[in-house]
């Protein structure tokens, strides 16, 4: 079957408006003959087709804009015949969404007498250029009612105007433009932003690192710009190093909550700033067949109350413990240039806030927890999160980070690292999904785990060990 | 062994001739006369007018006659008594020797060194004066390299006669009666790296050429006021090594650009650029630029000093850098 694409009219279109079909599903077409008017940045040009046959289906809509390649229409042999009766083009968006055309219409050439007569497109009767009659669409005129006073019964431009009287005055002249604020004056642009602090670089990355609010510092440097020295001095909302994975949540009574937000969106633009800009990333993902860990989770929830049942994320954030405990690579901070292992897992855990923001405070020894402690500790961290009250030390230490965004639907989570830690793992949905194994293949519960590593740190050796390790574990659920 | 910077550069100008018979030295009153600063003083008795020649009064013919012979085989070094009057070879320079590599697809190296003298302070006047090695810095094709020590006075020739490529050797005229201790084995040395002169951790002081030794003496005032400077000499100003000088303000938080050229658009704008694209995050201060006056230098020596930066100027901006503001000072 043949395809009729959107042209390149030249080498610096990208995309065209479809302004007319000069055809209908089921019309005969042959090379050459003009099918289709388009709108380029230029000027409305006729399109011709380069090959006979018949028009199939027409995809493309009047009214639409379409990269160039876009398949406008499909194009049977010769002679076949549609074996439904032809739909009717689709139908052109509502006038306002139609773009006007660019061209000047005494640009524009009216389309050969020949053409027009052979087209199939409504008011076929008259001679009026596409521009002309696209703006007689867009201006809800019917043409059968305009007189036309062109050349050779053409109806013009200004013949639709004129059948448009209410919308044909030149429209309004745009309302003035706000008076330009005036320049500022040297010292008044000297004077700090409103709201934002003046302060160095530096001192903007340590107060980030060290979860310190800037608005809080009094500055000493020139103007009194906050330098490294006050935030150095200041106290801070985490513990000292390592630097906390995200910004603590400000204290809640003391701003509003827009507030709260806008700062902890400055926070967690600063880290992941940081991040992609100072952490080279590798990534590697398995997808991990839990079978048997979904069937021991729903056995040993059969015997428990509603409130004490384990989520099957707790086995995910236990298996990844204990594989960061397995791999101390992983687990640990980038600082001053040199990677520092940690001695503990402190497990983070992202967690999202109503009203959004992300924190992602860490329960302490992870790996050393059971499964009934581990779910304990993560509703806990959680309601606390989404309260506001979470400790510093949640804040400050976690060593390698979880995000769960199963519960979101998706499949894969390419995370971002939170520094100075090195890794982060993340989850996706787990869902039952085909699964070959032993030449069989049957739906089994999979979960796709990721791991964004620091390639400072590790390579895709020990990142691939780390997951392999995770779905080991996760095949042994009453080991965990 | 004490000697002076000029003794050095004549040490490795003697060096060279012995260990390379295509080695030869060429310029205005370089041979008979004994170099217009007595650089080359001696050479010519010692190795004869075909190894140490004297050429008319064309920059651009003698220049040019040194791209042909490194084309042909040869390893010629070039002295142009000042940067003010290379000018008149900078077509030689930057049309041939500089483009040749590229225009002939990798095939004709130009092995040729320039040596220049460059800076005031000697009350020589405008047209003898200048700091104009920034501009041969902006030239792709060129290495523009500045020895500000006995031993890279010593060193960078012969390092430079090893590069196939054109190599400026930029000699600061108010060095050449430095006198220190050079060690008798002091060989080439390596033009690729910035070096650390002082290691400090308050500000960093990037500088080059005839501004090292006040920038050292400064330092060694700022210490005694518990400023601690570390002092990072460029050495080579094309390529810059900007993992030095980027890495020295990544530990020292502030950076202070003393540069005997002018301000505007010079060697002190691109350094400061680039410390602020390596070294933005960790910048407690804006970078500080210490430059010569923009004005063609003047003769009188008041006026002179006045222009180009000297030792208490650098503690000052250090200072302010440091203290945070001028007005702290």
């Amino acid at each position: 079957m043949g395809e009729f694409r959107m042209p390149s009219l030249g080498a610096d279109m990208e995309s065209g408006t479809l302004l007319e079909w000069r055809v209908q599903p089921g019309d005969a077409v042959h090379k050459g003959d003009i099918v289709a008017v388009v709108d380029t940045d230029k000027s409305a040009i006729e399109v011709e087709i380069f090959e006979s046959g018949v028009i199939g289906e027409l995809l493309v809509p009047v009214g639409d804009k379409v990269p160039v390649g876009t398949l406008l229409a499909t194009v049977l042999p010769p002679g076949a015949t549609l074996a439904t009766p032809p739909a009717a083009p689709p139908a052109a968006p509502a006038p306002a969404e139609v773009p006007a055309p660019r061209a000047a219409p005494a640009e524009v050439p009216a389309p050969p007498a020949a053409a027009v007569a052979r087209a199939a497109a409504p008011h076929a009767s008259h001679l009026v250029s596409p521009v002309v009659r696209h703006l007689a669409e867009r201006l809800g005129v019917d043409l059968d009612s305009v007189a036309p006073t062109g050349a050779g019964g053409r109806i013009t431009r200004a013949d639709v105007e004129r059948a448009a009287p209410e919308v044909a005055a030149p429209p309004p002249a745009p309302a003035p433009a706000p008076a330009p604020a005036p320049e500022p004056s040297p010292a008044v642009a000297a004077a700090p932003a409103p709201g934002r602090p003046r302060s160095s670089p530096y001192a903007r990355r340590l107060a980030a690192e060290r979860g310190v609010d800037l608005a809080d510092v009094a500055g000493s440097g020139p103007d009194g710009a906050v330098v490294a020295g006050d935030v150095t001095a200041a106290p801070s909302a985490a513990a000292p190093a390592p630097a906390p994975a995200a910004p603590a949540p400000a204290a809640p009574a003391a701003r509003t909550g827009a507030d709260r937000q806008a700062s902890m969106r400055r926070a967690i633009a600063a880290s992941m700033e940081r991040s992609k800009r100072e952490i080279p990333h590798y990534y590697v993902g398995l997808d991990i067949e839990l079978g048997a860990a979904t069937a021991w989770l729903d056995a040993a929830n059969a015997e428990r109350p509603v409130a004490e049942r384990l989520l099957p994320a707790v086995l995910l954030l236990k298996a990844a413990a204990l594989a960061a405990r397995a791999l101390p690579e992983l687990n640990g901070f980038w600082v001053d240039g040199g990677f520092r292992p940690a001695d503990h897992v402190h497990l983070g855990v992202a967690v999202s806030l109503r009203g959004g923001g992300l924190v992602a405070p860490a329960i302490h020894d992870a790996d050393t927890l059971g499964l009934d402690e581990l779910m304990a500790a993560l509703r806990d961290l959680v309601g606390r999160a989404r309260a506001g009250r979470l400790r510093s030390s949640e804040m400050a230490d976690p060593t390698i980070t979880v995000t769960n965004l199963g519960d979101q639907g998706v499949t894969t989570v390419y995370a971002v690292i939170t520094p100075p830690q090195v890794a982060m793992v993340g989850f996706g949905r787990v869902a039952e999904r085909p699964w070959a194994e032993g030449g069989m293949v049957g739906p089994r519960p999979v979960v796709t785990a990721t791991l964004a590593a620091d390639h400072r740190v590790t390579d895709g050796l020990r990142g691939a060990r780390f997951l392999t390790t995770i779905d080991k574990l996760l095949h042994a659920p009453e080991d965990l | 062994m004490t000697v002076t910077y000029r003794e050095a550069l004549r040490d490795a100008l003697r060096d060279a001739l012995v260990r390379d018979p295509r080695v030869f030295l060429m310029g205005e009153d370089v041979g008979r006369y004994g170099g217009c600063f007595a650089v080359s003083m001696g050479l010519y008795e010692e190795f004869g007018p075909e190894r140490v020649r004297d050429t008319p009064l064309s920059e651009s013919a003698f220049v040019g006659a040194g791209i042909g012979a490194a084309l042909g085989g040869l390893r010629p070094i070039v002295e142009v008594m000042t940067v003010n009057f290379s000018l008149l070879a900078l077509d030689q320079i930057l049309n041939n020797a500089a483009t040749l590599l590229h225009m002939s697809g990798g095939q004709l190296n130009v092995p040729l060194v320039i040596r220049m003298t460059t800076g005031g302070g000697r009350q020589l006047a405008a047209q003898h004066s200048h700091s104009l090695e920034g501009w041969y810095a902006h030239i792709p094709g060129l290495r523009a390299v500045a020895p500000a020590t006995l031993e890279d006075a010593r060193g960078m020739l012969w390092t430079a006669l090893e590069d196939p490529d054109p190599v400026l050797l930029f000699e600061h005229g108010g060095l050449y009666n430095l006198e220190g201790e050079l060690a008798p084995d002091a060989g080439p040395v390596d033009i690729d790296r910035a070096a650390v002169r002082r290691a400090g951790t308050d500000l960093t002081v990037i500088t080059y050429g005839g501004m090292l030794p006040k920038v050292m003496a400064a330092a060694e005032q700022l210490a005694g006021e518990r400023i601690s400077a570390e002092v990072v000499d460029l050495r080579t100003l094309r390529p810059l090594d900007d993992a030095t000088f980027v890495g020295s303000v990544t530990r020292t938080h502030r950076a202070l650009v003393v540069d005997e050229g002018w301000r505007s658009v010079g060697m002190s704008a691109e350094i400061a650029a680039r410390v602020t694209e390596g070294a933005f995050y960790d910048l407690d201060a804006p970078v500080e630029r210490l430059c010569t006056t923009e004005v063609p230098l003047p003769h009188p020596k008041h006026l002179e000093d006045a222009a180009i930066p000297q030792v208490d100027d650098v503690v000052a901006a250090a200072r302010a850098l440091v203290q945070g503001g001028p007005g702290d000072g």
